[in-house]
């Protein structure tokens, strides 16, 4: 079993029984993409919705267009099957409460949003998402069944 | 955006180290409140102002999973931007204890008590305000605190949201950092300044070393 960390703003692919691993996501969105035939799957750290029009990004797995697109491209190389590809994904929070906190300003519900729209468009099915609230997430991503476990510092693990 | 705003990864060790004396004399006065609060020394790291990569900043108080209480309070005026205090459990648990004068057991995963969050809000408050009056003399700028804000949470979901700015605008984050101790307690806590990059540009504009 080999452990790959995928840090903030970044995204890595492993196979069989590799466990991929994010850990702190708060207001990011960390996305699980599996095969479960091939037993191949990515995960991606990301921090912002898209790529701002006015710039280009030197590091396209920051954002959720872009890192989606790369992991997709290297899953493929890889030997994933798009169409048998599902989605888990956790994270997305509002980590300090001020009082005159706006929705529309809160980043982690628009990447979760961004992040499902993206999904959406490429046909990839939603399985489970352990998103919002108010705490941070570490996502460990198990290869060998596709499992998804969720630790926080203030309540039981979860499995997705 | 302008073109002259600053690009963090190019940031001069001339302007590095004006950041420094800016932080040390920030610091240097919220030390002395914080002394006076608790009644005994406290000593003072030597300010350092890093230039990180995004992805290594939730790394930087010992692991991005490491439980810390963050007050985070925004900072509005001629130059916005953020200030963190962070401590880890343990130094949050003695600082709580020693302002209350009781021995409340602070257990960051379950539900705190109301007098531990506000002691912690309150401490941030005061370490905040001495900072930017500091910073306020040093450089005219009316700077406006908002009321502090707590997370009991891993360093890292707190980190992330606390340098998100610098992921709007490059790969590249300015981590200003001064750590109090307080050898006799054990308590250790950590002092981010985050300005806006307009901000930043500002400071360095008013302190002189704005093009260098």
């Amino acid at each position: 079993m080999k452990k790959i960390r995928v840090k903030m703003a970044d995204l890595n692919i492993g196979e069989v029984d590799d466990v991929l691993i994010t850990s702190g996501l708060g207001s990011c969105v960390g996305i699980a993409l599996y095969d479960s035939r091939t037993k191949i799957g990515g995960l991606a750290h990301i921090m912002l919705p898209e790529v701002p029009t006015n710039r280009k990004s030197k590091n396209p797995a920051k954002y959720a267009d872009t890192s989606i697109e790369l992991l997709l491209k290297k899953l493929r190389q890889k030997g994933a099957n798009f169409r048998r590809l599902v989605a888990k994904i956790a994270g997305g929070a509002h980590m300090f409460k001020f009082d005159n906190s706006n929705p529309q300003m809160q980043i982690g519900a628009r990447n979760i949003e961004a992040v499902k729209k993206i999904l959406k468009e490429k046909n990839i099915r939603l399985l489970a998402e352990d998103v919002g609230k108010n705490y941070g997430r570490t996502m460990e991503f198990y290869l060998e069944n596709g499992e998804v476990l969720i630790k926080t510092v203030k309540g039981e693990d979860r499995v997705l | 955006m302008n073109n002259e705003q600053i690009n963090i990864n190019e940031l001069s060790s001339i302007q590095l180290d004006a950041l420094k004396e800016i932080a040390n004399i920030g610091a240097g006065n919220a030390a002395t409140a914080f002394s006076q609060l608790l009644e005994q020394r406290i000593d003072m790291s030597v300010p350092e102002a890093n230039i990180l990569p995004l992805s290594e900043v939730p790394e930087i108080l010992g692991g991005a999973e490491t439980l810390i209480a963050g007050i985070l309070v925004k900072v509005a005026g001629d130059a916005p931007g953020k200030i963190l205090f962070a401590l880890e459990e343990k130094s949050a648990e003695k600082l709580t204890n020693m302002l209350l004068d009781e021995k409340l057991e602070l257990d960051l995963k379950s539900k705190t008590d109301q007098i531990q969050d506000s002691t912690l809000e309150e401490i941030g408050n005061i370490l905040t305000n001495s900072y930017l009056n500091a910073l306020s003399r040093m450089t005219d700028f009316s700077l406006l605190p908002s009321v502090p804000a707590l997370a009991y949470d891993m360093a890292g979901a707190i980190l992330e949201v606390t340098f998100l700015q610098a992921g709007h605008i490059g790969d590249y984050a300015l981590v200003v950092e001064t750590e109090f101790l307080d050898g006799d307690e054990g308590i250790q806590g950590h002092f981010f300044f985050i300005p806006t990059p307009e901000s930043l540009q500002k400071i360095l504009d008013k302190l002189g070393v704005g093009k260098i």
